[in-house]
């Protein structure tokens, strides 16, 4: 539709797509967002510190926070004490409680385990499971929205509908269902095998989960790209369909996939953090924040923070994700209206 | 209309079909998975597989096992748990729906009175401190973990505080139906639905203040000024009105998705017997039959209330019934 060319087609600049100049423009924009600047050094910092996850256990704590300790002992304040200690009355124990000191920092758990290294070492694998599930997501997803939205016709038909049947069903339902019938023994495709403990299959599981989400507002842009004046340049000049398919659409797609990349991170560790409180995500040895969080339930009265602590650091780098998520939307693209997250378009 | 009403009833059966199958290959046909194993659990005998295999007919051709499957969970319904032998699952579940609907439906009320008082006060009083601290706090329940902010209230209110006049009237962890005693059905679960809403009122309060900003310089909010009503008036009246669109459809399918078992978190915090929890109870066993049920039924739910609001929309919006 559109303009009819007054000109030679000829000297058109054949990839008008967002310039050097939009990207350098969007950063400028964001290091000059106060909120997301700062949100952005918290991230750095749970980031960092989560990576020194194996310092802090091995040189600090000098525990090892995946064997349980039931019958050890700590010095604290120059004297012995044992980290579970049975209780007075002779029934069941308690363990040790916060020393804010070296060892048991935070406390430990009933299995006599430094709290604080294990929050540690959880967080990397929330914020693991988070990032390599979202990204995951992304890359599918924009797949999958290039190819509906360009190739058109019965490809897109199909591939709509089929996101539209996933889209009906609520997250939960669906990451349960797949975890569910996946933890007893993996996932086996040809050679590629999944080890049901290994972090590999919550990262699957939500990635796909969120797969829709991300793809029908992919779809959505690349239609919309697909009628711009600068593509239908590019089919003037005889582009083949892979340059307008990588060199037209995709780099003007991007942006939009990135704005959303941030919330999606922040969606995906929190559905991870359900999960696997629901002790159907990450998979013991291995911990993250929302199975520390659910070790901690049956001391919740006797040592809070067990469950506190590692629910508040979910809670923090959510926030910090959402306010840095703002920050971008509104750096790439200061007049866009506020999208909303439409959960599903009304059907026809 | 009644075109309509069919051409919209076809679709949701589609759907249903697809979802059914969808359910079906998640459980019986991932790759490399023995469904029998999958099915018996995490500690099952060579018997018991014997017997899964025998049920679901798992040596039979796949469709004939998807028929098998659904004649089981939609008209025969005698799916049993293999976990608590003798028990069906589908009573367990309709016994559970009140429960969880009872969450739902408190839980939404306080999200809709608060976040339309919240987005209303952020849009009024923009250009001045209280929108973006309004709009702060707004992100701050939409990024709180609910299972976690359920926990530190039942610290709060059940143990910490629990002796202060407070919360000396929150009740033990659990449920009472309210034909039994209302007052202290209502007792339990004045936390759990502020627990609930939390989430929803920090994210609808931000749809609905965005959709007021919106509005702004639409013509009928011009119309209305030029009319000399009272900028109280045309906030409240008119662009709320307008802005009720997009908070209404959200609500319908949110609402939906909670009550067909996303309320799972808070149901499983706070010990209410609901739909939620019957999932979450026999996830630790892997008790597959019980999963695959209330997913399904679930998920079904959703298809027809969706359906069902649709309809209802047509009734109220003549455009949509061509659309």
């Amino acid at each position: 539709m559109g303009v009819a060319p007054t000109e030679p087609a000829i000297d058109l600049p054949l990839s008008p797509g967002p310039s050097r100049g939009t990207w350098a423009t969007a950063v400028r924009r964001l290091r000059r967002d106060r909120a997301a600047m700062a949100t952005l050094v918290v991230l750095v910092v749970i980031v960092t510190s989560t990576l020194l996850a194996p310092v802090y256990a091995s040189r600090v704590a000098q525990t090892d926070p995946f064997r349980s300790n039931l019958s050890g002992t700590v010095e604290i304040d120059g004297s012995r004490v044992p980290v579970i200690r049975p209780n007075p009355s002779g029934l069941g124990s308690t363990p040790i409680g916060p020393t804010f000191g070296r060892h048991f920092f935070l406390g430990a758990d009933t299995q006599g385990r430094d709290v604080a290294a294990r929050i540690l070492y959880g967080g990397r694998a929330s914020l693991i499971v988070g990032v390599a599930a979202a990204l995951l997501t992304c890359l599918i997803a924009t797949g999958i929205g290039l190819l509906a939205g360009f190739t058109g016709g019965t490809t897109d038909a199909v591939i709509f509908r089929a996101l539209d049947i996933v889209w009906a069903f609520p997250i939960y339902l669906l990451a349960i269902a797949l975890s569910t019938s996946l933890l007893v023994q993996g996932l086996k495709i040809g050679p590629v095998a999944v080890d049901p403990n290994s972090l590999l299959l919550p990262i699957l599981i939500i990635a796909v989960v969120f797969v829709p989400y991300v793809a029908r507002p992919v779809r959505g842009e690349v239609l919309a790209v697909r009628q711009r004046e600068y593509v239908e340049a590019a089919i003037a000049q005889g582009a083949r369909r892979r340059r307008l398919l990588f060199k037209e659409v995709l780099p003007n797609v991007l942006p939009s996939v990135i704005v959303i990349f941030p919330l999606i991170i922040a969606t995906c560790i929190l559905t991870e953090s359900a999960l696997s409180f629901l002790s159907i995500g990450v998979q013991p040895p291995q911990a993250s924040w929302g199975t520390i969080v659910n070790d901690g339930q049956n001391q919740l009265y006797t040592r809070p923070l067990v469950s506190i602590a590692p629910g508040l650091l979910i809670a923090v780098t959510i926030l910090a994700l959402n306010v840095l998520g703002d920050g971008v939307r509104d750096a790439l693209d200061p007049r866009a209206k506020i999208r909303r997250r439409k959960r599903r378009a009304r059907d026809s | 209309m009644i075109g309509f009403i069919l051409r919209r009833i076809v679709s949701m059966f589609v759907v249903l079909f697809a979802l059914s199958v969808l359910v079906f290959l998640i459980f019986f046909a991932t790759p490399g998975v023995d469904p029998a194993r999958k099915m018996a659990g995490r500690n099952a005998t060579p018997e018991t597989l014997a017997a899964i295999r025998a049920s679901f007919g798992l040596d039979r051709p796949l469709p004939v096992q998807y028929l098998r499957m659904m004649n089981r969970i939609v008209i025969t319904r005698d799916v049993e748990s293999y976990s608590n032998r003798g028990v069906r699952v589908i009573p367990e579940i309709m016994a559970a729906a009140p429960v969880t609907f009872a969450l739902v439906a408190g839980a939404a009320i306080i999200w809709i009175v608060a976040s339309i008082a919240i987005g209303l006060l952020a849009a009024a009083l923009r250009g001045t401190l209280w929108d973006p601290l309004l709009m702060a706090i707004a992100l701050i329940g939409l990024s709180i973990p609910v299972f976690w902010l359920g926990e530190v209230a039942n610290l709060v209110t059940q143990q910490r505080w629990h002796d202060t006049p407070l919360f000396s009237w929150v009740p033990p962890l659990g449920y009472t139906p309210i034909g039994e005693d209302p007052v202290l059905w209502f007792k339990h679960l004045v936390v759990p639905w502020i627990v609930l809403s939390v989430l929803f009122v920090g994210f609808y309060a931000r749809v609905l203040r965005s959709d007021l900003i919106e509005s702004e310089n639409e013509d009928f909010v011009r119309t209305a000024r030029a009319k000399g009503l009272s900028e109280r008036r045309v906030l409240v009246v008119h662009q709320l009105r307008a802005s009720m669109i997009t908070f209404v459809s959200l609500f319908g399918l949110d609402f939906a998705a909670l009550v067909a078992g996303g309320a799972l978190l808070v149901e499983v915090v706070f010990g209410l017997p609901g739909v939620g929890r019957l999932t979450y109870l026999s996830l630790s066993g892997l008790d597959l039959p019980v999963i695959m049920a209330t997913v399904l039924y679930g998920a079904f739910f959703i298809v027809i209330a969706s359906t069902v609001i649709d309809i209802l929309y047509a009734f109220l919006d003549p455009r949509i019934r061509t659309a």
